[in-house]
Order: C-alpha cells, then sequence, then structure tokens
C-alpha cells in the first residue's frame, strides 16, 4: 500500500527536485509515444531536434527567444493574478485586443515617421488588453460572473474581432483582398537587438518588467495582498484588504501585459496584422505560469523552457513531417506531471505492507 | 410563418443543444460531488475524434458512441487519479487537461481530416412521428437527442432520489463531514469524474457524427467552456440546463438564419453572439438574484480534500 503523510513543514530539497522529476518523466513519455508513433525513424535522432537543436544552433536559439519574450510577458501578468486566486483564462483575448489596439493605431499613423509612434502603439496595445480583461473585472466584481468563463467567452469573440478587422477597416488597401493589414513602416517596428535574427526588444522588457514584478510582489503592499488573497481569502477580510481591488489589480494587470505581448508580436516578428497573430500563446503562458510556480523571475526561465519545445516541435514538423499538434501533448503532458510532482513538497510518500 | 421552416427551426436548436446538455449533465454531476473540471473541452474534443474514428472504420454508429464515452472517460482518470490521489489544484489539472485533449486530438487525428463519414441520422418513432404537427416536433429526432433528454432526467433522480445521491451531495458539500460519518468521498468523486468524462465525451461525438460528417481541429470550438457556463446559470439544477441549452441553441440557429437571410451585418459579428449570449445569460442570472446567495452552490467545490486517518 502506499499512503500519503503530509510534512511538518515543506520540502525545500523537493521544491527543487520535483521539477527536474516531471522533466524526466515527460521525457520518458516523450520517448515511449515516438517509440510507438516513429516506425522507421530513430527516436534519439528526433530527440535531437526536439530538444537539443534548438539550443546549439544561433538561428533556431534566436526563434526560441523570439517566442519566449511573449509567453514571459503574458506569463507574468497571469502568475500575479494567480496568486490571488483570479483565473484570467482568456489571456489569448486580451494578447490579441491589444495587438489589434496597438496595430491600429499604427495603421492609422501609416505615414507618419516619428519616435513617439511606437511608444503611442505601445500604450495602445496595454490599455487594448487592459479594457478587454477589465469587462471581466467589471462583470465579477458588479455581478459575481466566474472570470474564467468571461475571459474564455471573450477569447473567442476576439479572434472573430480581429477576423472582422482584417475584412473591413484594417485591411491593406492594396492587398488584393488578402485579410491582411498593412506592413508596418520601419518607426512603427521593434528595434532588432540580434542583427540578423527577428530577436526584438521585447525580450528586454520582459527582463525587466519580471525583476519590477518581484520586487513589487515582494516590497509592495499590493504583493502582501494578492498573496494573502489567493492563500488565505479570510485572512485577507480580516487584515482589511479591499477585495475589488484585487480583482481588479490582478486583471488589468494580467492583461495590460497580454496586450502588450501582442503589439510585440504585431509589431515584432510579424511586421503587420495577421490572422495568424492568435497562436496559442495567452493558453501556453498558463503552462509557464504554473511551470514557474508563479513566480516572476521563474516565468523567465520557464518561458525559455516552452519556447524550446514550441522551436524544437516546428524543427520535428519540418524534418520528420510530423504534427506540430505533439508540441502541445508535450506541454500538457509536462504540466501534468509538474502538478503531480509536486505533492512530494507537501506530502511524504510512504509504503507499507498490509496486515491480514 | 412556414411550417416546415418552423419544425427546420425546431430540429436545428435541439442538434446545437444536445451536445451541450451533454457536456453540461456531465460537469453537473461532478461539481455536485464538489470537484471543479475546467477540462469539459478537452473531454469533448477527444470524444469527437474517437467517435469519428471509430464511425469511419466500423460505420457501426453504436461502437462510435460507446468509443467516445469510453475516450472521455479515459481522458477524465487523468484529472481524476491527478486529483483525487495526489491532490492537486483542480483548476489547474482541468486546464492542463483541456490543453492536452486538444493537443492530442489534433495529433491522433491528423489522417482523418479529409475523410467523411455517414451521419447518425434521425429515426421517426414509428405511428408516433404521424401525428400532424406534434410528429415531427416530438418524435422523429435523433436517438441521441432522446438519450440526452433522458440523462438529465436520470441525474436529477439519482441527485434528488436515491441514497447515493444524496451521499453525493453531502460530499459536494461538506466532504470533511461525509467523511467522518464513513462514506468513500474519493471513491464517489473518481466515479462522478468519470460519468462527466463519458457525459462529454459523447456531447463531442455527437459534434461529428451527428452535426457534421468530418472531423477538424478544433472542432469543439468552445462548447466544453460554455457547458461550463451553462452549469453555473442552471444553479447546479439538472432540469434547468435543458433550458440554458435551448437558450443557447436557438441563439446559434437564430445566427445561422440570420446569415441566411442575408443580414447586413459582418459573419463574424454574428458568429459572436454565442460567446457574448453565454456572458450575457451569466450576467442576467445575477441579476435574478440580486443580491441574495446562490444557496444552491456546492460548497466544496474545487476544494481539495485529504485524509489523515
Amino acid at each position: 500500500m502506499i499512503r500519503l503523510i503530509p510534512r511538518v513543514e515543506n520540502s525545500t530539497a523537493m521544491v527543487l527536485l520535483s521539477p527536474l522529476l516531471a522533466l524526466t518523466l515527460t521525457a520518458l513519455s516523450a520517448y515511449l509515444i515516438f517509440i510507438f508513433v516513429l516506425v522507421d525513424i530513430p527516436v534519439s535522432s528526433v530527440f535531437f531536434t526536439l530538444f537539443v537543436e534548438p539550443l546549439i544552433d544561433s538561428y533556431y536559439f534566436s526563434e526560441l527567444l523570439v517566442k519566449a519574450a511573449p509567453l514571459m510577458i503574458i506569463g507574468l501578468g497571469l502568475s500575479i493574478g494567480f496568486r490571488a486566486g483570479i483565473w484570467n483564462i482568456g489571456a489569448e483575448g486580451q494578447y490579441v485586443m491589444g495587438g489589434i489596439a496597438g496595430s491600429a493605431v499604427g495603421l492609422y499613423f501609416y505615414n507618419v515617421e516619428a519616435l513617439w509612434l511606437l511608444p503611442l502603439m505601445t500604450i495602445a496595445g496595454i490599455l487594448g488588453g487592459m479594457f478587454y480583461a477589465g469587462i471581466a473585472a467589471f462583470l465579477r466584481i458588479k455581478y459575481q460572473v466566474n472570470e474564467i468563463l468571461v475571459t474564455l467567452m471573450l477569447t473567442y469573440v476576439a479572434v472573430l474581432f480581429l477576423s472582422a478587422m482584417l475584412q473591413g477597416p484594417l485591411r491593406n488597401p492594396s492587398g488584393f483582398n488578402f485579410p491582411e493589414s498593412r506592413i508596418f513602416h520601419d518607426s512603427a517596428m521593434l528595434p532588432i537587438i540580434w542583427e540578423g535574427t527577428r530577436l526584438h526588444i521585447g525580450l528586454i522588457v520582459a527582463i525587466i518588467l519580471s525583476f519590477v514584478a518581484w520586487f513589487g510582489i515582494k516590497k509592495h503592499m499590493f504583493g502582501m495582498q494578492i498573496k494573502i488573497s489567493g492563500s488565505a481569502p479570510r485572512a485577507a477580510k480580516f487584515a482589511g484588504f479591499d477585495d475589488n481591488k484585487t480583482v481588479w489589480y490582478s486583471l488589468l494587470i494580467s492583461g495590460g501585459l497580454a496586450g502588450l505581448a501582442g503589439l510585440f508580436e504585431a509589431a515584432g516578428p510579424a511586421g503587420q496584422l495577421t490572422p495568424g497573430l492568435p497562436s496559442f500563446y495567452g493558453f501556453t503562458a498558463i503552462i509557464v505560469a504554473f511551470l514557474a510556480r508563479l513566480h516572476p523571475v521563474g516565468v523567465l526561465f520557464s518561458a525559455l523552457l516552452i519556447a524550446l519545445s514550441y522551436v524544437g516541435g516546428e524543427n520535428v514538423q519540418i524534418e520528420y513531417n510530423l504534427p506540430s499538434s505533439i508540441t502541445q501533448i508535450f506541454q500538457g503532458m509536462l504540466l501534468f506531471y509538474f502538478l503531480a510532482c509536486d505533492i512530494l513538497i507537501k506530502y511524504k510518500v510512504v509504503f507499507f505492507k498490509t496486515k491480514n | 410563418m412556414n411550417e416546415s421552416l418552423f419544425i427546420s427551426i425546431i430540429i436545428g436548436i435541439s442538434i446545437a443543444s444536445v451536445p451541450l446538455i451533454f457536456a453540461a449533465i456531465g460537469e453537473l454531476l461532478v461539481e455536485r460531488s464538489g470537484v471543479l473540471n475546467l477540462g469539459v473541452e478537452g473531454m469533448m474534443i477527444v470524444g469527437a475524434l474517437l467517435g469519428f474514428v471509430v464511425m469511419s472504420h466500423t460505420q457501426n454508429p453504436y461502437l462510435a458512441v460507446l468509443a467516445a464515452m469510453l475516450g472521455g472517460m479515459a481522458i477524465a482518470s487523468i484529472f481524476a487519479f491527478l486529483t483525487q490521489f495526489l491532490l492537486t489544484n483542480q483548476v489547474a489539472t482541468g486546464l492542463a487537461l483541456t490543453l492536452f485533449g486538444l493537443g492530442f486530438a489534433a495529433f491522433a487525428g491528423r489522417g482523418y481530416t479529409e475523410e467523411t463519414i455517414q451521419l447518425i441520422t434521425a429515426v421517426p418513432i414509428p405511428y408516433l412521428s404521424d401525428i400532424p404537427y406534434l410528429g415531427p416536433l416530438l418524435f422523429s429526432f435523433n436517438p441521441l437527442v432522446y438519450l440526452a433528454f433522458f440523462m438529465v432526467y436520470l441525474v436529477w433522480w439519482f441527485l434528488f432520489k436515491t441514497k447515493q445521491g444524496l451521499i453525493l451531495r453531502a460530499i459536494g458539500d461538506n466532504h470533511d463531514a461525509a467523511h467522518a460519518i464513513g462514506h468513500n468521498v474519493v471513491r464517489y468523486r473518481v466515479m462522478a469524474i468519470l460519468f462527466g468524462g463519458a457525459m462529454a465525451g459523447i456531447g463531442g461525438a455527437f459534434l461529428s457524427l451527428v452535426q457534421v460528417p468530418i472531423w477538424g481541429e478544433g472542432m469543439t470550438a468552445g462548447r466544453g467552456w460554455i457547458a461550463l457556463g451553462l452549469v453555473v446559470f442552471a444553479s447546479w439544477q439538472p432540469f434547468r440546463i435543458i433550458f440554458g441549452a435551448i437558450l443557447f441553441g436557438g441563439i446559434t440557429i437564430l445566427q445561422i438564419h440570420a446569415q441566411g437571410l442575408n443580414i447586413n451585418v459582418s459573419a463574424q459579428y454574428l458568429s459572436m453572439l454565442p460567446y457574448l449570449a453565454t456572458i450575457v445569460i451569466l450576467v442576467s442570472l445575477r441579476m435574478r438574484l440580486k443580491n441574495k446567495t446562490n444557496r444552491t452552490v456546492p460548497n466544496c467545490l474545487g476544494r481539495i480534500f485529504h485524509s489523515t486517518t
């Protein structure tokens, strides 16, 4: 028989070991799936393409960082909200709305070459995401409607709205009716920080933001408030914390950051607004936040790991003609194992023989 | 109004609402036991895929529906194991289940995107379906439609007319007390989660076996999430699920007919209607309840249970 005995104190060793265990189990499961699915391709070479190649090839590595940046930014916002027990599951929608709002500004000033354009687009992107998440905050506070459902429903709406915009007001007037916007001018594009690649300034912004958030949570009263609201709602009430404020801040911060990521994606790698903007980053960032144990700096590392699975998955798709959905399976599995392994932190697993 | 148009609208509404009834009634039982499973979308898509695959190989609708049911249960069992035995956070695990289910279905179903199958068609009940007006309205549906309504009745009967149902509700409201008087909390919850998986699986299969004869990635298009909203809308009362699902199905059909009538609104805005309606419905429910707290919500919903004895 196996039994779980609660530990008196959380095990620090397990805090560090359980993610490694989860990774190992994911890799093992992936290995088994590949043996099952791939009959005539050596599994080790697929593994190499999937997990090693993106790290040693400079182009693939730059792409890894390109994909990590939005995951970091969105994951950071979500980690703050999740700490407070506010489940913003529709970051994808806020990401799309931020992309639309920021791009709309960029396209409105299409012929303007000015330094203020990009900051203005950025602000519009953030506000777009904030507004969209704000709807959920408002409905939760005013009508106690569950924010999980509202943010999710709004995600489907946002994707449809993007499509409507690209067939309507934001469509490229000389684009042969393709549902795409015009390509941004240089001054509306994010500066590239690694010559010859698509790596843009978003990565630096992400790193700065995560440290700002870390200090914010550690030093500022609000950090304390969201932590307690999430882990001990009753205590938060006795401490006199304003519940509504927690809801507003959590959703506005996570929504604003998701919007920022959306604008960065449009004004960065894409260079225009396309129907391909929603790329599941908003959902994957949920995994990123959990893998980081909702730690703002940890998000940087978990985003890199998830980005690795994206780039590796794309490479495998090209080289071995495997579907890219294999990436999603890995990410789902990783989260499963990670959640499961966390039990080792709070509980001791004891094996004992049943006496008859 | 034209009589045949009226009947076709009614049938359309029933077809649009049945997947939601299945998924929502399963989730309702799960939530009544105190477990919040956000993986409905993932379980539905796996059901849709398995139903389709088995149908395309065997042409046997019974086997197809059975496969969808078992598929939903199989993926739900991951959730059951993690949340009930490894005590993981239910919100996170449910989300992981949805992400995993969507990925798995896209991966496993990649060879089937070009295929079409024979749809499961309506079976008019002999004699009864010949009654004018009532016949086409009540007795000429797809067998799965009747099953959906029967499942709602069955869940109501189980929850409110059987001893096990009472125990399940007690567990959902206070798992520590239920445990203290000797009920096996984990066993009840695992059973409920598996039932939820089976229902979500059938609901998904309805999409790929009755609504359209094809399989496509992400074909559930948020219906699992809408089903979750319906459970809240129904205040955890089984029969209200039907009402909510029909309301929702009506909006979906309205949207399709509006597109056919060349109303001068982009198709995208009309397609938003079901999602916006879900939000409006949830808000209106709260406006009706005003300041009253919703007493039907299971007290232990989403809370982790671990017995030390």
